[in-house]
């Protein structure tokens, strides 16, 4: 018992250590005075002083995370309902998921080309609102994956319960079943936000007028050969959301954890 | 009751107005072009092209078996881990640190793992001091599959996890109380209850595996070439939309044959346990 | 449900906050944003000097917006689309030729950029852009040998060394139908714009026979490879090769005599520019020898003002791998824009090739 618990803990520690290896490995660069990932040259900050510099650089950067964050917020929201939507249709329900994963199956540059062609179809000004839109419509699919099989686990008992005490709909959605598929929420923004920072040829195609986000910026930099600045913004980014996952925790640690060990 | 469909309308309004907007307007027009020729034509050549080509039929057969070597591999490492994160004081805390690692730009961790990977990088010294010897790491399939892996790890350990933590405290507790062993009790309770998100975590895997591209010429040197790489050089290099969107189609069409498949055996053992 | 509102208000706020920051660092530009006062420029990422574009900025009083791509094909479906505007792109060569065919250039009129005269005339009059009426060029180079001198004995001077089975598993190949037939057609001796699919097929029976040898294809990614010895010999662009230099000695780069591809990127104005009046401005300022070289020292490509030459270090301009002697640079093709159905065959067969490479 005690020894398959260490082997456990070695397993996770090994798994860790594996997934933070590449990130490490680039944050290492990124204080060489070097001008590439190889060949360590001395310690140097002036990587990060050219970062803090580069106002267009630090704009970009702000431009993705607005983008990111409400793609993710409001395709969580759309999301949820539509796995809510999948969950009560019966015959349907097979159908409206293979819809659902088209674009998880599809190509970024078939998903990119065909929504420029249909923003510029309905004459939409490319940019910042063509840009979210596509990024709402591709996570939509990841969140509805993540919520569904909470959605499916959630026994009808529960919501029928609250209707005998009484609850209007509502009150049964808000206070029921809301927080039952919290979790699958949650692992729904999440994924969403990864999959909208990571974007590249759905927003290089569907973006103009001046817009840009960090990914189009670091793809295009790859013929030139891509600079340590980008290591030295990526470990800045990456302790920032080390910090809030940190905070995160702290704060919504409190009430679970223990009850259920 | 009429209000409260109103309500519920209200609600799912949004998810088909996506689902008409930007999945079935895409998708129709994915499968006109895929029946344009180079000059414009209506043609059905590029499913000739496609069908009696051998290049593309080697294409295919790799793109599944590759997919289904990732996802196999993801949720090996997945399970356990997910379940082992479940059982952890600072469960919460350390799911985000899983998930962390891939809000950094994928283009620049494959360069780092380029870096790693190489001859003159770390791993080959750590060989080397072994006295192992250095080894050619980049551009073999095994590489290849271990960074499509790391990419896609978090998408399958989330839904597994979240099915873990589901699990009511007392199921696992009545098992053990009626006697059944740890062994025993996984198999036969925590297992089943978690099928769901194994299917969610084998979706979000699976789908997306298909159709990768980027890191098979960044990783694989193009030794490993993917449907996803030649609907890339189809709509980019050749500029042969009609072409590209036939392997579209195909894509999508494949998705839906796994997707029958992982349905079609639920449904029989669902039928079973009822029977 | 409460803690998720919560959540999402929290989100919002943050949201709301990094707005506020974006448009306060924005402020100063949309102040003059209107479309006489900036310029959309379209090119690489990373492809000029920033500190070129802020003393245009200064000088000219414009506003410069610099937007990115990063494929010449990608560009060409953004310029063709619409819904946004480029006032100065910089395309390669063949581009140059099929955005001409497509009609979405605008004529240059050459009386506007004086400074045009320093461009060397050798580089100029090209068979993409006959007379130069819709290009001028920005950098240019050369399709070429990379390799590594500790991991080979012999220097390499000629494309037909490649399938030499010394070099079983070590040569590093660019994932670009165009430049690997061209190489197998050079040593052939048939033109790098061969149309006959006869003649490719036999070029690409020859690529074939190199596979024993090729270790991977390979994009911008190559420079990591070469520069980390990973492998000894690489095909590569002169000023891919320049940057791998710089970061390893042992590499060197070669353009065999027997002939080569010339390659050019250049600047051009759409139609639908808006801004044509800062475009040729910025175009004037460019080709400044100063201005120019400076941007040659940063990006580190072969400039094609023969008068910055004069600013920039002997080394540099008298290394004959970056700028070729007379009889190399007689032996250098320039790549024709082909019909579709052309180029449709130059990829299919090299798809074949990569797929059935081990």
């Amino acid at each position: 018992m005690k020894k398959f618990f260490s082997l456990g803990r070695l397993f996770l520690a090994l798994v860790f250590f594996l997934m933070y290896l590449p990130i490490f490995y680039l944050i290492y660069y990124s204080f060489s005075s070097g001008s590439r990932m190889d060949g360590f040259k001395h310690f140097s900050l002036v990587h990060y002083q050219t970062l803090f510099a580069d106002t267009r650089m630090i704009s970009i950067v702000l431009n993705t995370l607005i983008i990111a964050l409400l793609a993710a917020l409001i395709s969580t929201i759309i999301g949820t309902s539509g796995a809510l939507a999948i969950n009560r249709a019966k015959r349907s329900r097979r159908q409206l998921l293979v819809l659902n994963n088209i674009l998880m199956v599809s190509p970024d540059v078939i998903i990119g080309a065909s929504f420029l062609i249909f923003f510029t179809f309905l004459g939409v000004q490319l940019g910042f609102w063509s840009v979210l839109l596509s990024h709402i419509a591709f996570c939509i699919p990841i969140v509805v994956l993540m919520v569904l099989p909470q959605v499916r686990t959630m026994p009808r008992s529960l919501t029928d319960a609250a209707y005998d005490l009484g609850a209007s709909r509502w009150q049964a959605f808000s206070q029921v079943t809301i927080p039952a598929i919290a979790p699958g929420i949650r692992a729904g923004f999440f994924m969403a936000l990864t999959y909208s920072l990571d974007d590249f040829a759905v927003t290089f195609f569907v973006t103009g007028n001046g817009f840009s986000t960090l990914a189009v910026e670091i793809y295009s930099r790859a013929r030139q050969g891509i600079d340590l600045e980008i290591n030295a913004l990526s470990t800045v980014m990456f302790l920032v959301s080390l910090v809030l996952v940190f905070i995160y925790s702290r704060f919504s640690v409190k009430g679970k954890g223990a009850a259920v060990k | 009751m009429t209000k409260h469909n109103f309500g519920r309308l209200f609600f799912t309004l949004p998810y088909y107005l996506w689902l008409l907007l930007f999945v079935i307007a895409p998708l129709v027009l994915i499968f006109y072009q895929s029946f344009l020729g180079l000059d414009g034509h209506l043609t059905v050549q590029n499913y000739l092209t496609y069908a009696r080509s051998a290049t593309y039929l080697k294409m295919t057969l790799n793109s599944v078996w590759y997919a289904f070597l990732i996802t196999a591999i993801t949720l090996m490492i997945a399970y356990p881990l997910a379940y082992l994160i479940a059982q952890l004081k600072r469960r919460d805390f350390w799911l985000a640190l899983m998930i962390l690692p891939t809000w950094i730009n994928l283009l620049l961790k494959t360069y780092a793992f380029i870096g790693i990977l190489s001859q003159s990088g770390p791993l080959n010294a750590l060989t080397k001091a072994l006295g192992l010897g250095s080894h050619q790491l980049l551009f073999t399939d095994a590489a290849f599959v271990i960074v499509a892996a790391y990419i896609e790890l978090p998408f399958m350990v989330l839904p597994i996890y979240n099915a873990i933590v589901g699990i009511r405290p007392s199921l696992i507790n009545a098992s053990l109380d009626l006697g059944a062993s740890r062994v025993q009790t996984f198999w036969r309770v925590i297992f089943p209850l978690t099928k769901g998100g194994v299917e969610a975590g084998i979706q979000a895997v699976f789908i997306p595996a298909l159709s990768l591209f980027m890191i098979t010429r960044l990783i694989g040197g193009n030794r490993v070439i993917t449907l996803g790489t030649a609907i890339e050089e189809h709509f980019l290099t050749t500029q042969n939309w009609g072409l590209g969107s036939t392997i579209g189609v195909v894509l999508v069409v494949a998705m839906l044959i796994v997707m029958l498949l992982t349905d079609g055996a639920n449904a029989v053992k669902k039928g079973g346990k009822r029977g | 449900m409460k803690k998720m509102i919560a959540a999402t208000l929290a989100l919002v706020a943050v949201i709301g906050g990094l707005i506020a920051w974006n448009h306060q660092l924005t402020a100063k530009q949309s102040a003059a944003s209107s479309a006489t006062k900036t310029l959309v420029i379209y090119n690489w990422g990373d492809y000029i000097d920033p500190s070129l574009i802020t003393k245009f900025e200064k000088q000219t009083g414009y506003q410069v917006d610099y937007e990115t791509f990063d494929s010449n094909e990608a560009m060409l479906t953004k310029l063709e689309q619409g819904g946004t505007r480029y006032d100065l792109v910089i395309p390669s060569e063949y581009t140059v030729q099929r955005l001409k065919k497509a009609g979405l250039l605008r004529r240059l009129d050459l009386s506007k950029i004086p400074n045009r005269k320093n461009l060397d005339s050798r580089l100029l009059n090209q068979a993409y852009d006959p007379g130069n009426r819709y290009s001028l060029p920005y950098f240019w180079g050369t399709l070429g040998i990379v390799y590594n001198d500790q991991l080979v004995k012999q220097p390499i001077k000629h494309w037909n060394q490649l399938w030499d089975k010394r070099y079983r598993n070590q040569v590093m190949l660019l994932d670009s139908a165009r430049d690997m037939l061209a190489v197998a057609l050079i040593t052939q001796g048939q033109s790098v714009n061969s149309q006959k699919t006869s003649v490719l097929k036999r070029a690409e029976k020859k690529l074939q026979k190199l596979s024993p040898n090729v270790k991977a294809v390979v994009a911008d990614e190559m420079k990591l490879y070469l520069e980390q010895g990973e492998a000894a010999i690489g095909v590569a662009y002169s000023g891919d090769a320049a940057e791998m230099m710089a970061a390893n000695s042992h590499l060197h780069y070669v353009v065999p005599s027997e002939g080569s591809n010339i390659w050019y990127d250049s600047f051009v104005i759409p139609k639908a520019a808006k801004n044509v009046k800062a475009a040729y401005a910025f175009i004037n300022f460019m080709l400044e020898p100063k201005n120019a070289a400076q941007n040659a020292r940063y990006v580190g490509y072969a400039t094609p003002n023969r008068v910055a030459k004069r600013y920039l270090s002997k080394k540099v301009t008298s290394n004959r791998a970056f700028y070729p002697n007379a009889k190399t640079m007689r032996h250098l093709q320039v790549y024709q824009d082909l019909p579709k159905r052309v180029n449709q065959t130059y990829n299919d067969l090299f798809l074949k090739f990569k797929m059935f490479v081990n």
